[in-house]
């Protein structure tokens, strides 16, 4: 189980040739429960991959402290899904998830994820040759073989159609609810956000800072009916109009 | 569209006849005939002498290529990553890369005497600055996120080096091999002829000595033959391997 608390007391991009030092993020503070599900909802260049790879620990210049409560484990095991799919395009489909894993992968579970996200037929090909979309589903495959405790994911579902969207979402719900682990999902689409969360915390940009959070109140088999989705996304919208001025 | 091999064996042939009507032409022993080159060629390998003296030399090309080539990659790397590291040493690597060879090769032998080690220090010298420079353009050249991908995925260093970082180097390392590889064939050659008392070089410079254009000859045959081979049957698939994932 995985608790997280990130406080975030500035975050500042040097200013490079020249350029006026950039205040990123400033007096950020966000906790997450244990398998909770957060959304992350703001207009692009807010910061939240800046966000994103401060909890990933992939960026240290900052000053502040996240903490990872992992019940006594150590380091909690972290997948990230990037904005682009970051796969190494010299190896093939199958060996970019399986180098993910720690020793000794479990290639029957690797099938089944694969097969779940429709990339079966090219388990043995290699990212190149690929479209964008399926290279995404790949980099969701991965996140999901490793079977983290948190999972962080930076707008995975761009440039998925419509359908291929609807079902990798569907999926991320179904290995969600199977494996509870905390997630933190980024994404600038309301709808998706309402779909998919427990909560929903709404970022402006330049310093990045939380504007408002609330608890989605609809029920889990509610969400797949569009017609509620819309609703709840209109009330949203009219009760807060500063959310509105963000999308 | 004919094959290349075609093209290859026509030109070639094309290149001989031209020879064989120069030496026809002039009539002299300064320019024989490609059938007298041949007769000398295999009387030189049947006496033993051709193929002692091509094999002391590639086993001098063999120590100081590998040598050249690991330095170079560690100096090479350790500048890409290290920026004030760079800074300090760039100018030093251009007053290596702008060091005649002929001056490296004197130095050599008037301070480490006429050895075996001066003559091959005298080699490696001559060719890590240019594969230092080769390489550090391709450390310069990582793909930040890919290792940030790796980093966060917990790849550990072995991993990362193998999968991440040596597939992009890869390209680097065998554009400095084969560019090294022509740059030491004639430099060694040189070393030899100034400093040691076996090998193509000294045995090119005996010829020299009693004008023996045939012997000359022949020897550059069987020399050009080595190079092609060690590019066809070593190089090529090496580098045809590590293209594959290409689209």
């Amino acid at each position: 189980m995985t608790e997280i608390h990130i406080d975030i007391e500035e975050k500042v991009y040097p200013g490079a040739g020249g350029a006026q030092p950039h205040l990123a993020i400033k007096d950020l503070r966000i906790s997450l429960h244990s398998g909770e599900f957060v959304c992350l909802v703001g207009p692009s260049g807010c910061g939240k991959t800046t966000l994103l790879n401060i909890v990933a620990g992939l960026d240290k210049d900052f000053h502040g402290e996240i903490r990872l409560l992992h019940g006594g484990k150590p380091k909690p095991l972290v997948g990230y899904v990037f904005q682009e799919p970051r796969l190494l395009p010299w190896r093939t489909v199958r060996e970019n998830i399986e180098l993910a894993l720690p020793a000794a992968p479990d290639h029957e579970a690797v099938t089944l994820l694969l097969e779940a996200l429709g990339l079966c037929q090219v388990e043995e090909k290699y990212p190149e040759r690929l479209s964008l979309g399926m290279r995404r589903r790949v980099a969701l495959a991965r996140a999901f073989a490793i079977q983290p405790d948190l999972l962080l994911m930076d707008e995975p579902f761009v440039s998925l159609d419509a359908p291929a969207a609807r079902r990798a979402r569907r999926l991320l719900i179904d290995v969600w609810r199977e494996r509870p682990h905390t997630v933190l999902f980024v994404t600038h689409d309301l709808r998706e956000a309402i779909v998919l969360a427990d909560r929903l915390l709404f970022l402006a940009p330049s310093p990045t800072s939380v504007i408002h959070q609330m608890k989605v109140p609809l029920t889990r088999k509610l969400r797949s009916d569009e017609q509620a989705v819309e609703t709840f996304r209109h009330k949203l919208l009219s009760d807060y109009p500063a959310i509105r001025h963000l999308l | 569209m004919r094959s290349d091999l075609f093209y290859h064996a026509v030109s070639l042939i094309a290149l001989l006849l031209l020879w064989q009507g120069a030496a026809v032409l002039f009539d002299t022993n300064l320019l024989p005939t490609p059938l007298t080159v041949a007769r000398v060629l295999i009387a030189e390998i049947e006496s033993g002498q051709l193929p002692y003296n091509l094999g002391v030399t590639l086993a001098r090309l063999a120590v100081s290529f590998m040598l050249a080539m690991l330095l170079g990659t560690a100096i090479g790397i350790a500048l890409g990553r290290h920026s004030r590291l760079d800074r300090f040493f760039d100018g030093w690597l251009i007053i290596f890369l702008n060091i005649p060879a002929l001056v490296t090769i004197i130095l050599c032998y008037v301070w480490f005497g006429l050895v075996e080690a001066a003559a091959i220090l005298a080699v490696v010298f001559n060719k890590v600055p240019n594969v230092v420079v080769t390489l550090r353009e391709g450390t310069r050249a990582l793909d930040r996120n890919l290792l940030d991908m790796a980093q966060s995925y917990r790849f550990g260093q072995w991993k990362t080096l193998r999968h991440v970082i040596w597939p992009q180097l890869f390209p680097f390392i065998m554009a400095a091999a084969r560019t090294g590889l022509a740059l030491i064939w004639k430099i060694i050659l040189v070393v030899e002829l100034l400093g040691r008392s076996n090998g193509m070089g000294y045995q090119l410079h005996l010829f020299f000595q009693m004008f023996d254009v045939a012997g000359i000859l022949a020897y550059t045959v069987a020399f050009i033959i080595v190079i092609q081979l060690i590019e066809s049957a070593l190089l090529k698939p090496l580098d045809r391997r590590a293209r594959r994932w290409r689209r």
